[in-house]
């Protein structure tokens, strides 16, 4: 990788990159002899394959081969039994509608979609249900799968309370769809020599995955994910297409490229599972929690089951002494969930953050101060101290920012013609993680440091944090180091999620650059020289053209002693049309609690998506489904309203930006979930300061707000 | 996909000529909305004749007429310094609607032509009888939150999705079509059809014709007038009702009054009963509400699209307060 110019330390490293088109995505690469791949799917929801006519496939110009599971090509891990029953060209059951059968492989990609539409199934149907709340409904008499019941003190304490309320939220399946679809191109050569070019969140997964169902050495494997158009969680597993293309490189012996359709990405990459959520609160005249109650329902797949921490944030985010909460997940004949930024803890915070809202309004308190007065000292659920809150800070800076003070506490008060105005305020939490990773410095007698790690950059700006981590410790200008990633090769850490990077990576840059220092100041008094010498003048010196060290970096007993969390304040200033029922944001501040902001830039970036992306989740984005045949209606981007520009308002962005004292040797904790974490309920809450009409469920669109009037 | 031929013509003569010699052709303008259904299987024409370097792309003041040629984009109409001052509705229509990227290349006659954009059509595993007649309507009984309101029928409640032709059935505009004999004139209200027991036609032109231009006669309406759309976001999404309100104010009596509202009916929806309530009478708010009242005599809501028959009413109030209050 070239030296990437740095204009000022502020800058991304791979911006000048991102904006000329010299980034190189997945889909970019171009191999020798490159063929394509298209799928083709289930159009029935459950049942088995009878037929499968392929021949006029086959038959058609440019076609190399068609797979399915009529020639099952070669994966001897899915020879075996167990694991997943989703293995493409090894089933001939049908699981959900628009589930992949069949893969043609063409020497175009035209060729290829044409000779797809040639293939024809016949199938035997089977009942099905696609429809959550029905499955919900019915779930009573079957077993359900799920996390631990937890308990503190008194269950259901809430009921008994002086004051209560008992609510139920409702969110519907949320695609990803990240601008960049999904794919992967697979390159098997003689030898069980194999090299991908993927879109995924972690390049040492995904060599892991295809090792275990190929049985090849991880060290056959290479795997390249330099840039990445979007996440969000999707690329967080290597999914079965990106086995089947890999199977069908493999079968022709020639590299293949799959790129699936925006409609596919609806089906085949998982989605924010739908979820059915009942809180109770209860709370004492004075305004004292007394009892929290979260129940939640979350969707899952019948072939594989997911979870997420819907239920976590009501356990510690208050200071209560009964709380109980109990999370199941309730299969449809829909694919597979997977996490969505902010995960289960945005599908949970909704919930519990809306509730805490329509608590204050029923005690006729400041939503603010409630929350403010119900703020924990300790982690009542671990019984620990947090390493680091601010989040009373966090309180004072967002309320003057927005104007918190021009808001009335009656709904409805503000109108100015056919518009009212309203304020919500949210609170996001994520756990504040560290894995473990490794990372080699290469310090080089031109002055320049390179860094590796098999780490990802999914959009957040990795590359950018480490180098900044690193130019720092070592007083190297940013433009003199290189961080690699994305290339399986490289020393390992684990995928991009659970805002984990920073801090897990960062720390072994940190232990790295510390090693290097030190390794510097003892060549520097070998050779006589002062302990302030330079790096440069060491090495040349010691007729050194570089120096290397890899460190491996991981979380010690602080963990145990601390109990450590991000934290995100949300503020939203919401105008209502009360003719058409349209909600426009108005205005929004985000304070982030997270530590030592190492890299301001990109650090407010991720609180800019993080707050475009809970606007989407409050008041646009809904994967919609005709449950009578199982099949998405709005897959399109059409259709399925992620937000756009003119839906977004000014979007200011604070930073407490204190270290946390015991994290890490940065004292830096992660950002991408806590920037979408709770928005959606700060939106909420600011419609029904507007308006006074509670709408518990997303997304909020003006046929709700009229419904409900 | 399927493999189709490529003509591309210079002339609406040519253009004519080759469409007569196969019916199954289709004229390709901007293509925003046509090749989107060739990639999804739902329009498999054979032939596609390039129309767009036919010289039809006119804006122009002719006597008391406007016209517009048919290859005209919309962004070329929304942006023209005539449109802008003697048809600011249509301007405002034109701006509602799809994106920058898409009025750039989209054209008023395509515009016209668009095709609905219920989901059920689009789907080629799902029933409609638009798409493929007698295969039943999925959307009755299914997700029809986007659907009809007005002058629907047991086989199909889509809407036609476009702003642009709500400002111009208020604008009286009338349609110049030519096929290889000559030109016809048809009025644009009578251009769209309702879907009746033929859901699969959308319109009144027959497969020999071509649309070759607009003719919009000058009014008194451009002051007080709006355009408004309501949607799911600000930007890029179809109408879930759209209201086009024009008035020509005298002594605070309206002389000349027009509503249409688009994402209510299978074409575009002229509120003639409304109109004539208003004529004569103050441009109150009293009167808007009797108006509105008066539109929605006929109103019939399908379940996830019930809600339109308040929102529907709510938007033709909001539409005219807006037109009468500009200054």
């Amino acid at each position: 990788m070239e030296n990437r110019m740095l204009k000022d330390e502020n800058d991304r490293v791979d911006g000048v990159f991102k904006v000329t088109g010299k980034a190189k995505y997945f889909a970019e690469y171009e191999l020798p002899g490159l063929t394509y791949g298209v799928l083709v799917t289930s159009t029935i929801t459950k049942g088995k394959i009878t037929t499968l006519d392929t021949k006029a496939a086959e038959k058609a110009p440019g076609v190399i081969s068609v797979l399915s599971h009529l020639n099952k090509p070669s994966a001897p891990g899915y020879e075996q039994d167990g694991g997943s029953p989703m293995k493409i060209f090894y089933t001939d059951k049908i699981f959900y509608n628009g589930q992949p059968i069949a893969m043609v492989v063409a020497n175009t990609f035209e060729r290829a979609t044409y000779a797809a539409s040639l293939v024809k199934a016949t199938y035997a149907k089977e009942e099905f249900n696609t429809n959550f709340d029905k499955a919900v409904a019915d779930s009573k008499s079957k077993k359900l799968q799920g996390q631990p019941d937890y308990k503190r003190g008194v269950e259901n304490a809430y009921k008994t309370a002086e004051v209560k309320i008992e609510e139920k939220y409702h969110l519907p399946i949320e695609t990803h769809n990240p601008m960049e679809l999904h794919g992967i191109i697979a390159d098997w050569r003689p030898n069980n020599q194999l090299t991908v070019y993927a879109k995924t969140q972690g390049v040492k997964a995904t060599q892991g995955t295809i090792a275990n169902v190929f049985k090849i050495p991880v060290e056959n494997i290479q795997v390249n994910s330099e840039f990445v158009g979007g996440g969000f969680g999707m690329a967080l597993r290597t999914w079965p297409v990106e086995i089947a293309t890999v199977m069908a490189s493999k079968h022709i012996g020639k590299p293949v490229k799959l790129v699936i359709t925006r409609m596919q990405m609806f089906t085949m990459v998982g989605n924010r599972p739908a979820a059915i959520q009942t809180i109770g609160l209860g709370a004492n005249k004075d305004g004292k929690l007394t009892g929290i109650t979260h129940r939640a329902f979350g969707e899952t797949s019948v072939y594989e089951n997911f979870t997420e921490g819907v239920v976590n944030m009501a356990k510690f985010m208050y200071q209560c002494d009964n709380v109980n909460t109990q999370y199941t997940v309730v299969p449809v004949d829909l694919g597979v969930p997977i996490w969505m930024r902010g995960p289960g803890e945005a599908t949970g915070a909704f919930a519990l953050e809306s509730a805490i809202d329509e608590m204050a309004h029923a005690l006729d308190m400041d939503p603010l101060e409630f929350r403010i007065k119900n703020d924990p000292e300790r982690d009542q659920q671990r019984s620990l101290p947090f390493s680091d809150k601010n989040i009373k800070e966090a309180y004072r800076v967002g309320a003057q920012k927005i104007g918190w003070n021009e808001r009335k506490n009656k709904p409805g008060s503000l109108i100015d013609g056919q518009l009212k105005t309203g304020y919500g305020v949210s609170i996001g939490v994520f756990n504040a993680n560290r894995g473990r990773a490794s990372v080699k410095g290469i310090l080089k007698a031109d002055g320049s440091l390179v860094l590796q790690s098999a780490t990802s950059d999914i959009g957040p700006g990795t590359g950018t944090g480490m180098t900044l981590i690193a130019s720092k410790l070592m007083k190297i200008p940013a433009d003199k180091i290189t961080f690699e990633l994305g290339d399986s090769s490289l020393p390992p850490a684990p995928s991009q999620g659970g805002s984990a990077t920073l801090s897990t990576v960062g720390s072994a840059v940190n232990d790295v650059c510390v090693a290097l220092k030190s390794t510097i100041a003892e060549l520097a008094a070998n050779s006589n020289m002062d302990a302030t010498a330079n790096f440069v003048d060491v090495l040349k010196k010691n007729n050194l053209p570089s120096i290397e060290i890899m460190k491996q970096s991981q979380a010690g007993k602080e963990r145990e002693a601390y109990s450590m969390y991000s934290f995100s304040i949300h503020f939203v200033k919401v105008k209502v049309h009360s003719l058409t029922g349209v909600v426009k944001v108005d205005k929004i501040v985000s304070v982030g609690d997270s530590g030592t902001i190492v890299s301001p830039k990109t650090a407010r970036s991720q609180m800019v998506g993080g707050a475009v992306g809970g606007v989407g989740m409050a008041l646009t984005e809904e994967s919609i489904i005709d449950h009578r045949y199982g099949r998405y209606i709005n897959n399109n981007f059409a259709d399925y309203h992620v937000p756009v520009n003119a839906d977004i308002p000014e979007i200011e962005v604070h930073f407490i930006n204190k270290p946390d004292p015991y994290i890490n040797p940065m004292g830096a904790k992660g950002m991408g979930e806590i920037a979408l974490i709770g928005f959606s309920a700060a939106v909420a809450n600011a419609v029904f300061n507007a308006t006074g009409k509670r709408i518990r469920s997303l997304p909020i669109t003006p046929d709700k707000i009229l419904a409900d009037s | 996909m399927i493999n189709f031929q490529y003509l591309r013509t210079t002339t609406s003569k040519s253009a004519l000529a080759l469409l007569s010699k196969d019916k199954a052709a289709k004229f390709l303008a901007g293509g925003t909305n046509l090749i989107d259904l060739m990639k999804r299987g739902v329009t498999t024409p054979e032939k596609l004749i390039d129309i767009n370097h036919v010289p039809l792309k006119q804006i122009e003041l002719k006597g008391d007429t406007i016209i517009i040629g048919a290859l005209a984009s919309n962004t070329a109409v929304a942006e023209h310094a005539l449109i802008k001052e003697k048809l600011p509705l249509l301007a405002n229509a034109l701006n509602a609607g799809a994106s920058a990227q898409l009025r750039n290349v989209a054209t008023v006659g395509g515009n016209m032509m668009q095709r609905t954009r219920c989901g059920y059509f689009y789907d080629t595993e799902m029933p409609c009888n638009k798409r493929q007649p007698g295969s039943g309507c999925g959307a009755i009984g299914g997700f029809n939150r986007m659907h009809a309101i007005f002058g629907t029928s047991e086989k199909c409640i889509a809407v036609h999705p476009s702003d642009m032709c709500v400002a111009l059935i208020a604008l009286d505009a009338t349609v110049v079509l030519a096929n290889q004999k000559g030109e016809r004139k048809i009025l644009f209200k009578d251009f769209h059809r309702l879907a009746g027991d033929t859901p699969q036609l959308d319109n009144n032109l027959k497969t020999d014709e071509m649309i070759i231009r607009l003719e919009i006669p000058i009014n008194n309406l451009a002051k007080n007038s709006h355009y408004l759309k309501v949607r799911d976001r600000a930007s890029y999404a179809f109408a879930l009702v759209s209201v086009a309100a024009a008035l020509e104010i005298s002594d605070h009596k309206i002389t000349d009054v027009r509503l249409a509202m688009g994402g209510v009916a299978h074409k575009p929806w002229r509120l003639t009963a409304s109109e004539n309530f208003l004529k004569g009478k103050e441009a109150s708010t009293a009167n808007f509400e009797l108006a509105a009242k008066l539109a929605m005599t006929d109103a019939k809501g399908f379940g996830e699209n019930d809600f339109k028959l308040q929102m529907a009413p709510n938007s033709i109030i909001e539409a005219l307060t807006l037109a009468k209050s500009k200054a």
